[in-house]
């Protein structure tokens, strides 16, 4: 069964057609990589799947259902969450509060019960704190729960993004580069990470430039190029495809190419 | 229980807030002290009302007089015109301002910053213009008067009585704020103040939030619109004019957005710092102005938080 379907799905921003009529299909329960030059329509394509953008043309289907043109908090509480490239962090908030703000679809008390703090409140909360807490602990800041958000590094602040996106326990977990900025050790953490997700049950979708993180990690790599597909397949075929080589990096000489994928 | 555990209970500032309204008459040296206080207690329950949405949620209204004069003229109009008694003319003011911050906040709560700013101004201008045109009904820019608060045929007039009055009330409504800022619906809205879109890709409907807090904080500032009214016994439409909205806007900025307490002293500012200037005449603006910019050069973030981190800083 395909968790995620796109269909001819395009935008254009003043006559430049960022996305152009992609189609792909996602199986759950894999590593989904989206790669390409800069400007190739990766985070364009990302801001159409979680609602952001509204398409021009084609349909989006996520579970079976058709969400095309759905609000991003409409296909947040069907299951589908993500991170950002620039981070979008809660800044006024402890790192704890971050991710409880990601158990949102999962919380039931109404305004009233919450301006009286009865006992269901207390009771969500701390449930919802319990929660995040474990979502912390899957990214590896179970420790640093209580500190104000800005306190983080960079790095811990990525995975912060994922604990988040992780506590309202998605279907689809879209990353937007995950790895930049990130050091080499940052990194290798990350892959961790986005394993043990997956070894969870939940699907990832990936845009990254880091290409040994992608090569590593993707069960599928899909290869866009000025907003239209280029290629799809396996880390092997994407690797050894020259039509990927020579549009993607080509640009860098070919012997750099090779360097970088290789 | 004992006594650490009671001092790091939820509501122990409340608790420490509710001994400080109770024991600050013993210090007043005569009535007027209570008049002031009083003023003071109702400017913080509107700036309170005007923080929840300023603070936490982040969204600006410069139009915020505009309620406080709704739940004023409801007070004057209700028992005058509609033969409703005075308690029940706030619930029907509180009533009728959220209807219309219903009414209001679904068209321009969409828009940010600036342009938000602007809209819910001419929200302001708008009530004002009203209350200035709607002679018949409001006297129009001469007022009206506005009779007693009777509660059980006792006639309420004295400062003191309102000094209780709006002391108990703010310290209600700080309480249902600060159970509010702890409740998923709280998280959320801070949520939304950091980054909307983080907010939106969590599942928040972040339209319907704001609205929600929207009409809270309007609430707040009619019920205090309504004791204002009732207190000076007399209305006039500059209660919703443009200089009082800027007036609850300073009073957050200057205690400190998101700050439950800071709303307090920054109305407590603004209330008694042109009174104490009157003896500078001619100076008395000038003198406040400055004083005001001082504040928010030396402590930004406003008068509570600004403090409370100097504090925490000198202990380290």
């Amino acid at each position: 069964m395909t968790i995620l379907a796109l269909e001819q799905l395009s935008i254009a921003f003043g006559g430049v057609r960022a996305v152009d009529g992609i189609n792909l299909t996602v199986e759950p329960g894999v590593v989904f990589s989206i790669i390409g030059p800069n400007g190739a329509g990766k985070t364009t394509l990302f801001n159409l799947i979680s609602g952001l953008y509204t398409p021009q043309a084609g349909r989006v289907r996520f579970a079976g259902e058709d969400v095309t043109g759905f609000a991003p908090d409409q296909l947040a509480r069907r299951g589908l969450s993500r991170t950002f490239q620039n981070l979008q962090i809660f800044y006024h908030m402890t790192v704890v509060e971050n991710v409880m703000v990601g158990r949102h679809r999962h919380e039931t008390t109404g305004i009233l019960s919450e301006l009286l703090h009865l006992p269901s409140v207390a009771r969500q909360n701390r449930s919802t704190r319990l929660a995040a807490q474990a979502a912390l602990a899957r990214v590896g800041l179970a420790a640093e729960a209580e500190r104000s958000a800005g306190a983080l590094s960079y790095g811990a602040l990525k995975r912060l993004e994922i604990a988040r996106a992780l506590a309202s326990e998605p279907k689809i977990l879209l990353l937007d580069e995950p790895a930049a900025g990130c050091n080499a050790v940052e990194t290798q953490e990350l892959v961790g990470v986005i394993r043990a997700i997956v070894q969870g049950g939940i699907t990832v979708i990936l845009v990254e430039h880091d290409m040994r993180l992608v090569m590593n990690i993707s069960d599928r790599i899909h290869v866009l190029a000025h907003g239209r597909t280029l290629a799809e397949g396996t880390a092997a075929e994407i690797r050894s495809n020259p039509a990927v080589i020579e549009a993607y990096l080509g640009i860098h000489g070919s012997q750099e190419a090779a360097h970088a994928i290789g | 229980m004992n006594v650490p555990t009671l001092i790091r209970h939820r509501l122990a500032p409340f608790a420490a807030l509710a001994m400080i309204i109770l024991l600050l008459p013993f210090f007043f040296p005569s009535a007027y002290y209570y008049r002031v206080a009083a003023l003071v207690l109702i400017f913080a329950l509107a700036a309170l009302g005007l923080n929840l949405l300023m603070g936490f949620a982040g969204q600006v209204s410069l139009g915020h007089a505009g309620f406080f004069g709704i739940g004023g003229y409801a007070t004057a109009i209700g028992p005058t015109y509609l033969g409703l008694p005075s308690w029940l003319s706030i619930i029907a003011g509180a009533a009728v301002s959220s209807l219309i911050a219903f009414l209001v906040g679904r068209p321009i709560l969409r828009l940010k910053g600036h342009y938000l700013a602007v809209s819910t101004l001419g929200f302001g201008l708008l009530v004002a213009i009203v209350l200035n045109n709607e002679a018949r009904w409001t006297g129009g820019p001469d007022g009206m008067s506005v009779p007693r608060l009777a509660l059980f045929d006792w006639s309420i007039r004295g400062s003191d009585t309102w000094y209780w009055i709006a002391g108990g009330t703010f310290l209600l409504g700080a309480i249902l704020a600060r159970n509010l800022v702890d409740s998923p619906t709280g998280r959320a809205l801070r949520a939304i103040h950091d980054s909307e879109v983080a907010a939106r890709v969590l599942g928040v409907d972040v339209a319907r939030k704001k609205l929600t807090i929207f009409i809270i904080s309007a609430i707040y500032a009619s019920v205090a619109g309504s004791y204002l009214a009732l207190f000076n016994g007399h209305i006039t439409p500059d209660i919703a004019g443009f200089l009082r909205s800027i007036e609850l806007a300073t009073m957050v900025v200057l205690g400190g957005m998101g700050s439950i307490i800071g709303s307090l002293v920054g109305a407590a500012v603004l209330v008694v710092l042109p009174q104490t200037l009157t003896a500078l005449h001619d100076y008395e603006h000038m003198v406040l102005g400055l004083i005001l910019m001082g504040f928010m050069i030396f402590l930004r973030q406003g008068i509570v938080p600004g403090l409370i981190r100097a504090f925490a800083r000198m202990r380290t």
